[in-house]
């Protein structure tokens, strides 16, 4: 079997029950992953699939042979952070830092959805051409992360800021300010 | 978990080939459901056979409705521009489900065939008869605020846990099956059996068939549907109570009306009695409450759910007060 891990093409061959949580900590000891419930139910094992985030503890390794996909360890380029990492260690994005992985994955991959204009259960007008951005939005999108600290502050804010440096000026000036009109309050 | 075979297949000819040289196999999604559920051993399949490689379309039929591929993603489906403006009761109620990560995975024909959340079937040290037939129910003493209180009986009281399928049922969806004998389609309030002495048959599939696509009638008034859930929380829980809602007016009476009902429901609700009661009736506050009343008169509750016939009265007013205040504006949901 074979997958694109992180930029580099890998081989293994494992039981059809491997999950791709499993495959990646077990077999190519990118640890980065975490395994928090391995039900679906915690999101601390989030990676990105073709971009796209998914929960690495419900996806059998089998069935996802040949997909490109990016952990943890593979969001940063040439040394350099993904801005919305940098923002997690500005804005103290985390405590015990346990879920912090799965927070980051599904952030990037949420930015992309955004991107494409997918929307959410909180999006006013479905017909409407472009997302409204706000708080709610952010934190209906990140529902399936789970921070046992409660460290959801920090996060949000890393988030915000993060998305603002990715999506533009433009947005971020529209999150600063309803951010500090929140933080205000 | 326990070993099993694993194949990929092209088509649902394929798919249909392998279930029948197979011994035990099961069909799979996008596995956020049949995995999880396997892990605990509360499935055991000898095989799997993937059919995420079966259709990803979503087509305009020729009588101006939408044919979805059975392996369309859910958030594939949440996100397309003629769902969110025809159908947006469709994409609210699958927006509403679960998390971003697991609707990116879970596909159409997935959501249908996922099983109760019960968590005395998912307990295989409990009793459970959906599970093992004639074992008993452990749920029918226990904790209750996650059952249901319609199409209930002595062997079961699981809810069936998706939304997708409660907004299928108001839009009255056609599920379209192959299998060996060939193809056949089912309205997909026929699709799910309530349980009576048999729980553990839940839906109307035959040995190896299998679903290849969700076809979507044109229905004008769909376009001022909404999905309301109430829930444990905010985002990422199952429903308390749900309802999928859209009313046609002819001036003051109500000409055409659909509702269904999510977390109350052995299976995706359709509220029939309500709709029957309403139809060609005035719009006015005292048919709405009557008209309610006619289907939870027929709720079986027990004590820790029994808050659920409030909390669905109440959201239906609510709701259906709403849809028909938007049809009086002719306007947007």
């Amino acid at each position: 079997m074979q997958w694109t891990i992180n930029g580099q093409v890998r081989e293994a061959e494992v039981d059809f029950r491997t999950s791709l949580l499993d495959l990646l900590r077990e077999q190519f000891q990118l640890s980065g992953t975490k395994k928090g419930c391995n039900q679906g139910a915690c999101g601390a094992c989030t990676v990105l699939v073709d971009g796209e985030r998914i929960n690495a503890c419900l996806a059998l390794a089998v069935q996802y042979q040949g997909r490109t996909i990016t952990t943890v360890e593979g969001l940063a380029e040439n040394g350099t952070l993904h801005p919305v990492q940098a923002a997690f260690i500005e804005h103290d994005g985390f405590q015990c830092g346990y879920c912090t992985p799965g927070q980051l994955c599904s952030a990037v991959g949420m930015i992309g959805e955004l991107e494409r204009d997918h929307p959410s259960a909180v999006t006013a007008d479905l017909a409407a051409n472009g997302i409204e951005w706000n708080r709610d939005e952010l934190r209906e999108r990140m529902s399936g992360n789970l921070c046992r600290c409660g460290a959801y502050n920090g996060i949000a804010d890393a988030i915000a800021a993060g998305l603002a440096k990715e999506l533009g000026e433009e947005l971020g000036e529209e999150l600063d300010e309803e951010l500090g009109e929140e933080i205000a309050r | 978990m326990n070993a099993f075979d694993y194949q990929q297949v092209a088509d649902s000819e394929q798919a249909i080939e392998q279930a029948v040289r197979s011994r035990r196999a099961k069909y799979l999604g996008g596995g956020t459901n049949l995995v999880d559920l396997m892990r605990e051993t509360v499935e055991r399949p000898q095989a799997l056979i993937d059919v995420t490689r079966l259709s990803r379309d979503i087509d305009e039929t020729a009588e101006g409705g939408l044919i979805i591929g059975a392996a369309v993603t859910n958030s594939a489906l949440a996100g397309d521009a003629r769902v969110r403006s025809r159908y947006p009761v469709l994409a609210r109620a699958i927006l509403s489900g679960a998390s971003a990560q697991i609707r990116n995975m879970a596909t159409v024909g997935g959501n249908l065939l996922q099983r109760t959340r019960c968590a005395y079937f998912y307990d295989v040290a409990a009793r459970c008869n959906k599970r093992e037939p004639g074992a008993g129910c452990d749920a029918l003493e226990g904790f209750h605020r996650y059952h249901a209180i319609l199409g209930t009986s002595p062997s079961c009281i699981a809810t069936h846990p998706s939304d997708m399928a409660v907004a299928l049922a108001a839009l009255d969806a056609r599920i379209h099956l192959r299998g060996p004998e060939g193809e056949r389609q089912l309205a997909i309030t026929e699709l799910h059996r309530e349980p009576g002495e048999r729980p553990d048959l839940e839906t109307e599939l035959q040995p190896e068939e299998l679903i290849v696509a969700v076809e979507l009638p044109p229905l004008p008034m769909a376009a001022r549907s909404n999905y309301r859930k109430v829930r444990d929380r905010a985002s990422y829980a199952f429903a308390l109570v749900s309802v999928a809602s859209m009313v046609e007016l002819d001036g003051e009476t109500i000409q055409d009306v659909r509702l269904a009902l999510g977390g109350v429901g052995t299976k995706p609700w359709r509220a029939l009695r309500v709709e029957a009661a309403l139809r060609g009736q005035p719009a006015t506050e005292a048919t709405i409450a009557a008209a309610v009343d006619a289907e939870l008169t027929e709720a079986r509750p027990l004590p820790g759910n029994a808050f659920k016939v409030e909390l669905a009265r109440r959201t239906l007013i609510a709701e259906l007060s709403r849809r028909i205040a938007d049809a009086r504006n002719g306007g947007e949901a």
